[in-house]
């Protein structure tokens, strides 16, 4: 199953840049049991990167204490309304996703 | 079905909140706290607990993952879909078909093809019905999301919910059908009756009541009606699982002790529309955060 797309907020403020994001995922921990009593398998995303003009301006390694759904939000200098940020992230399967957003 | 990573986030939560809520016990003297607590627990100041959760809804207000639902929606929406293969874009939610803009709060209402009073999800079936060829049956069956699933009208309502972001809440009473709906969800609202002797009214009825630590809101009132319909379609931390007010409604009566009402029956429509037109010319802030 192809994963959901990203939503990417990226606003431009005195030369910072504020970038939101909302992943689709389900964070499943693996320590879980379905009604059946077996374990769900452990499902996450384990690393997480944007990038900006090809520079990498965030690179983060998460793991199963991140939320359903995560929502990551941070700040970077340098980039103008207009340029485009690329987020990615890759889980424990190695599905991957990568959205572009458009700073504004 | 409490997922672990929820437990701990709860838990967490749960520690940030108790705290606050001792510090800020501290510095009052004993006579003026021990009235601070009273007025707290019969629930006219809003209590630390709702405090703390509502300046975290505000933040996740900002994005909350309700936004992943509507974008789930919108692709369904457009998409060609069912037996019949086609999409909901020439689906009339009132204002037209496929004119999406303001439909939300502008629901349940009377639908002239349809003859009945129809809330968003109701008529969202009857389109995936009579459009796209799916059986009503089929659509009952789990209609409500799980664990492993959100059923399609969820979504559905998610995205059309989102088109009527901050507008006003203006559901009809024009047609006899919908002021009869109006009547016959008052009667229901105020209905007691199961093992418990309950009503909708018992809880919500009087102002300043509260469940362990969650506010109750008189929909009875001009003032508080409003809160039947902000938030929802809401995404549930307790377990990240995406609900529209069929759902609400229908977990009332659950915790009522009543008969389960049928899915997307005119039971449902009626209530919805006795809370939504108490809660008419208030601003609808579109799909919500809830605990």
């Amino acid at each position: 199953m192809m994963a959901d797309p990203m939503r990417i907020r990226a606003t431009s403020k005195d030369g910072v840049v504020n970038v939101k994001v909302l992943m689709s995922h389900e964070m499943e921990t693996g320590q879980r049991k379905d009604a059946a009593g077996k374990l769900v398998p452990a499902h996450f995303i384990q690393s997480v990167s944007a990038t900006w003009q090809g520079r990498v301006v965030l690179s983060a390694q998460w793991g199963p204490a991140v939320s359903k759904n995560p929502y990551l939000e941070f700040n970077f200098k340098g980039g103008q309304k207009g340029d485009k940020i690329q987020l990615t992230w890759t889980d424990n399967k190695g599905d991957k996703r990568t959205d572009e957003a458009t700073i504004n | 079905m409490l997922s672990i990573k929820l437990k701990v986030a709860l838990a967490l939560s749960g520690f940030a909140l108790v705290y606050t809520a001792h510090a800020q016990q501290k510095p009052a003297a004993a006579p003026k706290a021990a009235a601070a607590r009273i007025k707290q627990a019969a629930g006219t100041p809003k209590s630390a607990i709702t405090a703390e959760f509502e300046k975290f809804r505000e933040v996740m207000e900002e994005a909350s993952p309700a936004e992943l639902f509507e974008a789930k929606g919108e692709d369904l929406w457009k998409a060609k879909r069912g037996p019949k293969n086609a999409s909901l874009e020439q689906c009339d939610l009132g204002l037209g078909p496929g004119v999406l803009k303001g439909a939300y709060v502008r629901m349940p209402r009377y639908f002239a093809d349809a003859d009945q009073v129809m809330d968003v999800e109701r008529r969202i079936v009857h389109c995936m019905v009579t459009l796209q060829g799916y059986k009503a049956e089929d659509l009952a069956k789990q209609p409500f999301s799980n664990q492993s699933r959100t059923p399609d009208p969820v979504s559905l309502v998610t995205y059309v919910a989102g088109q009527s972001r901050g507008m006003k809440i203006a559901v009809p009473q024009k047609h006899s059908k919908e002021r009869e709906a109006y009547a016959v969800g008052r009667e229901i609202f105020n209905f007691r009756a199961g093992p418990w002797d309950f009503s909708c009214a018992s809880c919500h009825g009087e102002s300043g009541k509260r469940i362990r630590t969650q506010d109750l809101p008189n929909l009875t009132t001009k003032a508080e009606a409003i809160r039947a319909f902000q938030g929802w379609p809401g995404y549930r931390m307790t377990g990240g699982l995406m609900h529209t007010l069929q759902w609400r409604m229908n977990d009332c009566f659950r915790q009522q002790r009543f008969p389960e009402p049928g899915y997307a029956s005119e039971t449902i429509a009626d209530l919805l529309t006795y809370m939504g037109v108490n809660a008419n010319g208030r601003v609808y802030k579109g799909p919500g955060i809830k605990r």
